[in-house]
């Protein structure tokens, strides 16, 4: 294996590992081909850091003398510090770590490697396939199709094989539509609300280009799916003038002319550097171990990371409110299609759909609105807050997405099945994972990766009850009603479990979630024995009056 | 007043018309949909502010500000009406006699005898003897018998055993408003305590031997530390200020073995202007995240909140961890000082965190220590500048507390909550007058109720579901986090956004969790009668002996589980039937209103016009202008629909 050539040192003893509100622990560290190790044989308090390589986000050594010392960063935002006696050791333990955590081959990652250790007891990988969506889709409504249209491919790269449609348009005139969207992304179903009939679509802008071109199949696809008479609704994700100067490179927007039918609304989603450089700044306020009171509040206030969590809740707001208060269908695009306008599809089948609330439908969602969508993955989670490396397509857009729905949840902490650590955890391995499910950028190199055959998916190590409890919400209550959240500042709080995670110390709050499942747990343990009481005294009741009749 | 509309602060659209009510107690305001009549009612003590704005076309507006954070908008059709109910809220906001007040016309049915319990419910003397005093190092004095020595203090008053009369009145001498340190809380376990006082009449060289006599009685009360801490919660800078004017601190050569420690907490005017500022940044129609967080920074409100809390930090240390006694003040020591002892002792004594606990909590470092409720929260007329939320802060850090260790209070947010606005509301007598003294001449005990009986009796309500007197969290002194935790503290919706319901998280997991515990009980309840029946069942078989029990009959009429179940499966119900005035309803089904919300901030250009004109390509510019939402609108197109609908595009 190749990885034993950029292993230097492969283990060096009396290492001191530093973390927040932990006492320094001295160890072992290992390094092997995926995992940093460092392990403490301390009788009293023995204990074990596995830290995947690709975690690791960015790493810095220091010298005093002859004691070096390595901070690790990693993407799930925690900060670690390595002290390791002999510089020549350090400064080998250093490259190698730098060297692993930068592979650039996807087949070189973890997941092609890992082999599980639990029984499977449902392969992820097929547990959530489009047939399945569109048989229920089918069960209500005949105006849609499945087209595969896709198969290989070919004529969106970044869709998925197979694709709903409306039923009246027919592949050829898909492939026309294609040309006319940016990356192909032809107009496809995102959601169907059964209360009245009204669907969501996405799709990328449209290449109206400066002379306003115009493509009838488009315009006539779209229309498809609205009631006669009825009127429907664009959201732009970008503000108009951003949609203006997209015409300029062949973009652009629906022009009313051509769409007499559809209304447009610009909201102002922003993308790529400018949410990585939110991140980065938020990231750095909530490590800032210097300032005062004051300080906190501007450089939160200046990272704009809740502004970003606010303009996203309220587009999502509104596409749902377009859809059950206003009774319109939606078509949702932004330029490409593949983050602003997923974050907000999905969003609002949260608020919308209730089963979208359950742990299953989550994941679902997650696999249909985005990995199938074609969120790129790969490269928007490539680094995450403390990377160096500035690179034009990383942007925190699914967590961005994550933290929206923890802000829905905080205010409906009863209708949520999973809990906040579900959204940390798919946070957490969507960043870095020993599972193959958020490698590559879309389906195409998912299937090119043949990730399904090489590596072990996600949903099949969440989906079992081990693991499924930890991630419920002991507060469950269905609740099957559309659940429309408060974007005011007031209402939306920094989302403390990712990013102050590591800085607090969390013991008090933990102990308060314990107490709570403890007091549902019992409960739902006295209905238990109550019922079972009942039953078994009505049974000796009718016994009674059976033999009082004889 | 006929035909005035309330207004919703959220949004313009809805307003609801009614009928407006003035009586000699509260301003009612009755809807006119008949088949709610939703009320809202409004004590005139709790009238914080009345602004007669522009007259309009629709009418003469009136904004009422409350204490409580309730912001009133009404629009009365005739200006002159709206002339009249302005000059008579006006008068009835600031009444100039403590008779006029509500309390004193507040009759809660209750006998005398009950009302005697009532105010008997915190005995401050029994507080004392729960600390373990008097021992072998403190005694009560009565050299305050008669308010002869301190008007602002209490006739009973706990020094240490060596300071006599001489000792006591020398030191008075020597401080501001003559109150000398005296004994605020005392640490059975370690002997170190917390005593409190004015500032000395040090100017820049008096001393006064009683006085360090005095200091030197506190330290010797406690013979495991050789010296005190003297805590100076003010700035040093306006502490040296004082100075010029024959006042100061300490000085430290002056005193045997004290430790002088400035703790910066600002004085009564920056805070109200904090809080004034906070205020204006709630208020704001939709401000953008920016503004929210900028206006908050802007006030300094969070700051000041923490500087409260780092003084109590820093006391409750030294008594727990360094065994240390120390004597807190500030300048009279009637503001700083009580939020300082009070959250020292809080973090220090669980008792304090249960909810006669905190009861009494307040009795003894606010009410009985002449805090002064009257100029503080304006009760009467008098200067506005006395007026400052310093209460408030103090409530508002024991919130912050709860949210950082959510099972080590008994209570929950609601308690505060309440005992905020009843602070304000003049309703029951405790927190009238300036010091124990007018409130004993006022014979208030005889003439009022005790609003510790009226919490009491409902405590069912303020129970914190995740309190158990045995978890870890209630033990012992509470540590928090101290420097760089900065973002520990948050801005509290709850209570400064209070009647901004929108606002709040639609389900609230303490009702949702109090309706299970009391489901629980419930349950338990009929787990023992079930058994009983059963062992009942089982010997009867046994002796072939059938008994038709009328148990059967008990155990359909209880139908608990029945009932319970349906309770617990709609958590959008489940506290409904909450009484209590905030009424919380943390009901989710309420779409109205939610749809509403975020929409308010497409509200900004609802002008007619704008949406007449949307096809054009130009049009649509014009409007990104106005608002950064932009887009179009649809005419409407079905006028029988509800106009709410259309609301987001405008």
């Amino acid at each position: 294996m190749e990885f034993a050539e950029l292993i230097k040192t492969p283990r060096a003893d009396n290492v001191v590992l530093h973390r927040p509100f932990h006492l320094a622990v001295e160890g072992t560290l290992c390094l092997t081909g995926h995992h940093l190790i460092f392990s403490s044989r301390r009788q009293d308090n023995a204990e074990e850091l596995w830290l995947l390589h690709s975690n690791i986000d960015s790493i810095e050594k220091r010298f005093v003398g002859s004691l070096g010392t390595i901070i690790i960063k990693c993407k799930d935002l925690r900060i670690i510090q390595l002290d390791i006696p002999g510089m020549e050791e350090c400064l080998n333990i250093a490259s190698s770590i730098e060297a692993l955590s930068t592979l650039d081959s996807v087949t070189l990652m973890y997941p092609f490697f890992y082999r599980p250790m639990f029984e499977i007891v449902e392969d992820g990988w097929r547990s959530f396939l489009p047939d399945q969506e569109f048989e229920l889709l089918s069960s209500v409504t005949d105006e849609w199709r499945l087209s595969c249209i896709n198969k290989e491919f070919s004529v969106c790269p970044s869709y998925p094989p197979v694709v709903i449609v409306p039923k009246s348009v027919d592949d050829e005139a898909l492939r026309k539509v294609a040309m006319f969207r940016h990356g192909s992304r032809f107009p496809v179903l995102s959601y169907y609300h059964k209360k009245n009939g009204m669907v969501m679509m996405r799709s990328s802008q449209p290449l109206t280009g400066t002379n306003g071109r115009r493509c009838k199949e488009d315009e006539k696809l779209i229309n498809a799916t609205l009631r006669p008479g009825k009127r429907g609704y664009i959201i732009d994700t970008r503000s108009l003038n951003v949609a203006q100067q997209a015409r300029a490179k062949g973009g652009g927007f629906e022009q009313e002319a051509h769409y007499p039918q559809w209304r447009r609304i610009h909201k102002c989603i922003e993308r790529f550097n400018i949410l990585q450089e939110s991140l980065i700044k938020l990231v750095e306020a909530c490590n800032d171990q210097s300032h005062n009171m004051d300080r906190w509040l501007s450089k939160l206030e200046a990272s704009n990371w809740l502004t970003h969590v606010k303009e996203i809740l309220t587009a999502a707001c509104l596409a749902a409110q377009c859809i059950d208060r206003e009774g319109a269908s939606v078509l949702v695009h932004g330029t490409e299609g593949t983050d602003s306008t997923l974050q907000v599809t999905s969003l609002a089948q949260i608020i919308l759909d209730p089963s979208c609330r359950t742990i299953r439908g989550f994941e679902s969602l997650v696999v249909r609105e985005w990995l199938q969508a074609g969120h790129p993955f790969q490269q928007r989670c490539a680094q995450s807050a403390y990377s160096n490396s500035k690179q034009k397509w990383e942007a925190p857009v699914f967590l961005l997405f994550l933290d929206c729905v923890w802000q829905i949840l905080r205010q409906f902490p009863c209708s949520f099945e999973f809990n906040e650590q579900f959204l940390i955890m798919l946070f957490e391995h969507a960043y870095a994972s020993q599972f193959g499910t958020f490698l590559g950028n879309n389906e195409n190199e998912r299937s090119k990766l043949k990730l399904s055959q090489k590596t072990m998916s996600l949903w099949s190590w969440v989906n079992r009850s081990e693991e499924l409890s930890k991630f419920q919400n002991p507060l469950f209550e269905a609740n099957s009603l559309v659940i429309w959240p408060s974007v005011a500042p007031q209402s939306l709080q920094l989302w403390e479990g990712v990013f102050l995670r590591w800085n607090r110390p969390s013991k008090f709050l933990d102990e308060a979630h314990e107490e709570m499942i403890n007091i549902i747990k019992y409960n739902k343990e006295l209905q238990a024995k109550v019922n079972a009481l009942r039953r078994q005294l009505a049974e000796m009741e009718t016994d009674d009056r059976m033999q009082e009749n004889l | 007043v006929e035909n005035v509309r309330l207004l919703d602060r959220l949004s313009s659209r809805k307003a609801a018309l009614g009928t407006l009510y003035l009586t000699a107690t509260h301003v009612i305001f009755v809807e006119n949909v008949s088949e709610t009549r939703k009320e809202t009612w409004v004590l005139h003590s709790q009238i914080s502010s009345v602004e007669k704005q522009a007259t309009t076309a629709t009418g003469c507006p009136l904004l009422i500000r409350c204490k409580n954070f309730q912001v009133i908008q009404l629009v009365i059709p005739q200006e002159r009406d709206c002339h009249d109910v302005y000059i008579s809220l006006i008068r009835l906001a600031r009444p100039v006699k403590y008779e006029e007040l509500y309390c004193f016309s507040f009759n809660p049915k209750l006998d005398k005898e009950e009302r005697e319990q009532g105010w008997k419910l915190v005995d401050l003397n029994e507080e004392y003897n729960r600390m373990g005093i008097p021992n072998n190092y403190w005694q009560i004095s009565d050299v305050n018998r008669d308010y002869g020595v301190c008007d602002s203090y209490p006739t009973e008053v706990y020094v240490p055993k060596s300071a006599n009369a001489h000792i006591i009145v020398g030191s008075s001498k020597f401080r501001s408003r003559r109150r000398f340190p005296a004994l605020s809380y005392y640490c059975k376990d370690n002997n170190a305590s917390i005593c409190r006082s004015s500032q000395p009449l040090s100017g820049f060289s008096a001393r006064c031997l009683e006085d360090e006599q005095m200091l030197q009685a506190i330290r010797k009360a406690n013979p495991g530390s050789d010296f005190i801490y003297v805590v100076d919660t003010r700035p040093k800078l306006n502490a040296m200020a004082n100075r010029a004017a024959g006042k100061g601190y300490e000085n430290e050569d002056n005193y045997s073995n004290i430790k002088f420690q400035f703790i910066g907490i600002e004085n009564i005017h920056v805070m109200r202007n904090s809080l004034q500022k906070m205020l204006e940044v709630c208020e704001l129609k939709s401000p953008s995240m920016s503004d929210f967080l900028w206006g908050l920074e802007n006030s300094g409100w969070l700051k000041h909140i923490k500087a409260v809390m780092d003084a109590g930090i820093f006391i409750a240390k030294a008594v727990a961890e360094e065994g240390v006694s120390v004597l807190v003040h500030c300048s009279d020591g009637w503001d700083r000082t009580a939020q300082v002892c009070s959250v020292a002792s809080l973090l220090l004594d669980p008792y304090y965190r249960t909810m006669k606990g905190f009861m009494v909590l307040i009795e003894k470092d606010w009410v009985s220590f002449g805090h002064k409720f009257n100029h503080r929260y304006g009760n009467l007329d008098g200067d506005p500048k006395e007026i400052s939320p310093v209460i408030d802060q103090f409530i508002e850090c024991v919130w912050q507390l709860m949210e950082q260790f959510p099972c080590a209070f008994e209570f929950n947010e609601r308690f505060l909550i309440h005992i905020q606005h009843h602070i304000y509301s003049c309703q029951f007598g405790n927190f009238l007058c300036n010091s124990q003294k007018e409130r004993r001449e006022l014979k208030i005990q005889e003439r009022t109720y005790s609003l510790w009986a009226h919490l009491w009796k409902n405590r069912a309500d303020y129970l914190n579901p995740l309190y158990r007197p045995d978890h870890s969290q209630t033990q012992g002194t509470l540590r928090p986090q101290m420097a760089p935790c900065n973002f520990l503290y948050k801005f509290w919706s709850g209570m400064y956004n209070r009647f901004e319901k929108g606002l709040h998280p639609r389900q609230s997991v303490t009702d949702y969790l109090m309706a299970v515990k009391e489901e629980t009980q419930q349950l338990e309840e009929e787990l023992e009668v079930l058994g009983e029946r059963l062992a009942n069942l089982q010997k009867s078989q046994l002796n072939d002996n059938k008994v038709k029990s009328k148990q059967q009959d008990r155990s359909k009429q209880l139908g608990l589980s029945n009932s319970n179940n349906s309770l617990a499966n709609t958590p959008q119900e489940y506290s409904s039937d909450l009484k209590s005035f905030p009424s919380r309803s943390p009901s989710q089904g309420d779409e109205e209103d939610s749809a509403l919300i975020l929409t308010q901030d497409n509200l900004k250009s609802s002008d007619p016009d704008l949406s007449a004109n949307s096809d054009q390509e130009s049009g649509v510019e014009d409007l990104s202008c106005r608002s950064p939402s932009g887009g179009s609108c649809l005419p409407s197109e079905d006028s029988g629909k509800d106009s709410d609908e259309a609301v987001f595009l405008a």
